[in-house]
């Protein structure tokens, strides 16, 4: 290994300047207002965790995962997503509390062995978990709020795709008889190969029916009417009772007004394998990935041993900037003094009086700058005290205080 | 990507190999209806607009077209199984469009001996392919990655055997190489983007029916 350069940093980690952070800061607090107007109550958590507990229980790939030891030889890792550390509180520091639990969070997460750039592997999520309620509502309420939330956030263009992973599973076993084989058809679903699942189907051998059966499950793409597709599909009582899920939750999202922003997808089958029922993402025009996403995953929290229900969506606040792009007014410094010594005193009182006005203002001594002319083109307003007298110096527009 | 946006909405990008591949996807498209100029087939530009089709065209190295699709900069694609095996990349991968059938072969000098053989040394192209190959047979090997020109390797001896696609068969035959192994049959598949899928849903999927029409001489099932 080379040394790196003094300007390098590990792969995938990047750095926020100020017009990116002032651009993801009013996209932040736009969220965080919405969310907080739907009762949801903020909560941090630590950013390593042991590897045992929330590692293993995140379902982030092992490989993706940013190891280390402590002293005493525990394996740590860097939290990969919020949801495992909030099931851990919820299960545990949280379990008296008052149920339902609407949580939410703003907070970093780590995923890295990226294996070239435009991935980073630190990017920040916002996001809500909604602990202890099992129904269709919490699930509704959840997408709804996501939305509002990117919408708020100046999102114009997007939509929602849902999907079941209960009704996909179920399916698949039904007609396929076994876990094993079921699984086969979810791997290639989960990843995205449906040529290899067309082929799949038909090598084995199964009834024409069964084989019509899985490739229709392949179509089960579009508007909230696709579910009377899905209900010729499914012939056991679990399989109805998915679908009757998503009849409820569509029932919800209908009554937000929600139809255009949402499509179903049946064939969604993400990679975080701790759902187990409705699962969905969020796509924008403006990007190639998914900018957030979420469900329902109601085995995670006995993993912390105390089985509840719940449910929740994460936005990677990376994407949404991306995606809102530098169509947003950029925030300056409105106002400059520049002073010199003789009137630093008033210049304070000045700058005082702007920001009580609620301006932003830049204090600067002349003596610290070299090229007066150039600095001064960053500010709409550059007020010049500088002299004994009291008077205006230089090309200053505006002296009115 | 957002000033190039405004202007390209709902225009859909298509990312085509340049090279073998690119005459027979062009005829495929052709005959699913797509009414492409003449220029395209000799054409040097790296994009191609056809705004009667309301398409852009992207002409990228065949192992890099499923990179532009990832991203999203292009909707859809056509990348063959090789090149989707060796770069794993997250997209849909929804038709098999049948064309530029090949095979995936390990080959040697026909003196090659696998049991007088204690360091074994692979070349090719495909090196995560090829691991994964060898992996799963249970066999310890090292791998050398080569851009092009594989089958000279064992005949200078940088390696002892190769991984490589295999069409007819001429090249190994006419540098003495004989087929060991045969690994997997490839053919180009029509690729998309995970985001393009639900916001061009509509355009998209009348371009799987028509190609699929095509390929498969019939519907989809």
């Amino acid at each position: 290994m080379t040394k790196p350069f003094m300007f390098e940093k590990p792969m995938g980690m990047r750095d926020t300047l100020p017009e990116l952070y002032s651009l993801k800061q009013q996209v932040r607090s736009t969220i965080a207002t919405e969310v907080a107007k739907w009762g949801y109550a903020p909560i941090e958590t630590p950013t390593l965790e042991f590897y045992d507990t929330i590692g293993t229980a995140s379902a982030t790939s092992d490989t993706q995962l940013f190891k280390l030891l402590d002293q005493q030889g525990n394996t740590l890792v860097l939290r990969p997503d919020m949801t495992a550390p909030i099931a851990r509180i919820a299960a545990s520091t949280l379990k008296g509390t008052e149920r339902p639990a609407r949580l939410t969070y703003d907070a970093n997460v780590f995923r890295s062995q990226q294996r070239e750039g435009g991935k980073p592997a630190e990017f920040e999520q916002v996001g809500v978990e909604l602990i202890g309620d099992g129904t269709a509502s919490a699930d509704g309420e959840v997408i709804a709020l996501m939305i509002s939330a990117l919408r708020k956030a100046g999102l114009s263009n997007f939509k929602v795709a849902i999907g079941h992973i209960g009704f996909v599973n179920t399916l698949l076993t039904e007609i396929l008889g076994n876990e094993e084989r079921a699984g086969t058809f979810r791997r290639y679903l989960y990843e995205k190969n449906y040529v290899g699942f067309k082929r799949e189907v038909d090598q084995l051998p199964l009834s024409s029916i069964d084989r019509r059966r899985l490739h229709s499950l392949l179509k089960l793409r579009g508007g909230f009417d696709i579910l009377q597709n899905a209900e010729a599909l499914v012939e056991t009582e679990e399989g109805r009772r998915s679908l009757q899920d998503l009849y409820k939750l569509v029932d919800v999202l209908a009554a937000y007004d929600l139809e255009d922003a949402v499509i179903i997808d049946l064939n969604l089958v993400m990679h975080m394998s701790y759902y187990t029922g409705m699962v969905f993402e969020a796509y924008s025009d403006e990007l190639g990935f998914p900018l957030g996403g979420g469900g329902r995953y109601d085995e995670l929290l006995s993993k912390f041993h105390r089985a509840e229900p719940a449910t929740g969506f994460a936005v990677r606040l990376d994407l949404l900037t991306e995606a809102l792009g530098k169509s947003k007014e950029q925030v300056t410094v409105s106002h400059a003094i520049i002073y010199s010594n003789e009137r630093r005193k008033e210049a304070m009182q000045t700058a005082d009086c702007l920001r009580n006005e609620g301006q932003s203002v830049v204090m600067q001594d002349v003596q610290g700058i070299t090229d007066l002319d150039a600095y001064s083109t960053q500010f709409d307003d550059v007020h010049y005290l500088i002299g004994k007298n009291g008077q205006a110096n230089g090309g200053g527009d505006n002296d009115n205080v | 990507m957002t000033t190039s946006n405004t202007q390209t909405e709902n225009m859909l990008t298509v990312a085509m190999p340049k090279g073998r591949i690119f005459e027979e996807a062009v005829s495929l498209l052709r005959q699913a209806g797509y009414d492409l100029p003449p220029e395209f087939d000799d054409s040097r530009k790296l994009i191609l607009d056809v705004p009667r089709a309301n398409m852009r065209f992207i002409l990228s190295k065949p192992m890099d077209v499923p990179t532009y699709v990832e991203h999203g900069v292009a909707d859809v694609g056509v990348a063959g199984k090789d090149v989707m095996i060796e770069e794993k990349r997250d997209v849909y991968e929804v038709l098999d469009l049948k064309i530029s059938a090949c095979y995936m072969a390990v080959a040697a000098l026909p003196s090659y001996d696998s049991k007088a053989d204690i360091a074994p040394k692979i070349a090719t192209k495909y090196p995560k392919l090829a691991a994964e190959y060898f992996r799963e047979q249970g066999e310890q090997v090292e791998i050398i990655k080569l851009n092009g020109s594989i089958e000279l390797a064992p005949l200078v001896g940088l390696a002892d055997r190769i991984v490589d696609i295999v069409s007819t068969g001429r090249t190994l035959k006419e540098n003495g190489l004989v087929e060991t192994e045969t690994m997997m049959s490839i053919t180009s598949r029509f690729i998309v983007n995970p985001v393009s899928y639900r916001m061009k849903a509509t355009q998209i999927d009348d371009m799987v029916e028509r190609l699929a029409k095509v390929v498969e001489g019939g519907g989809d099932e």
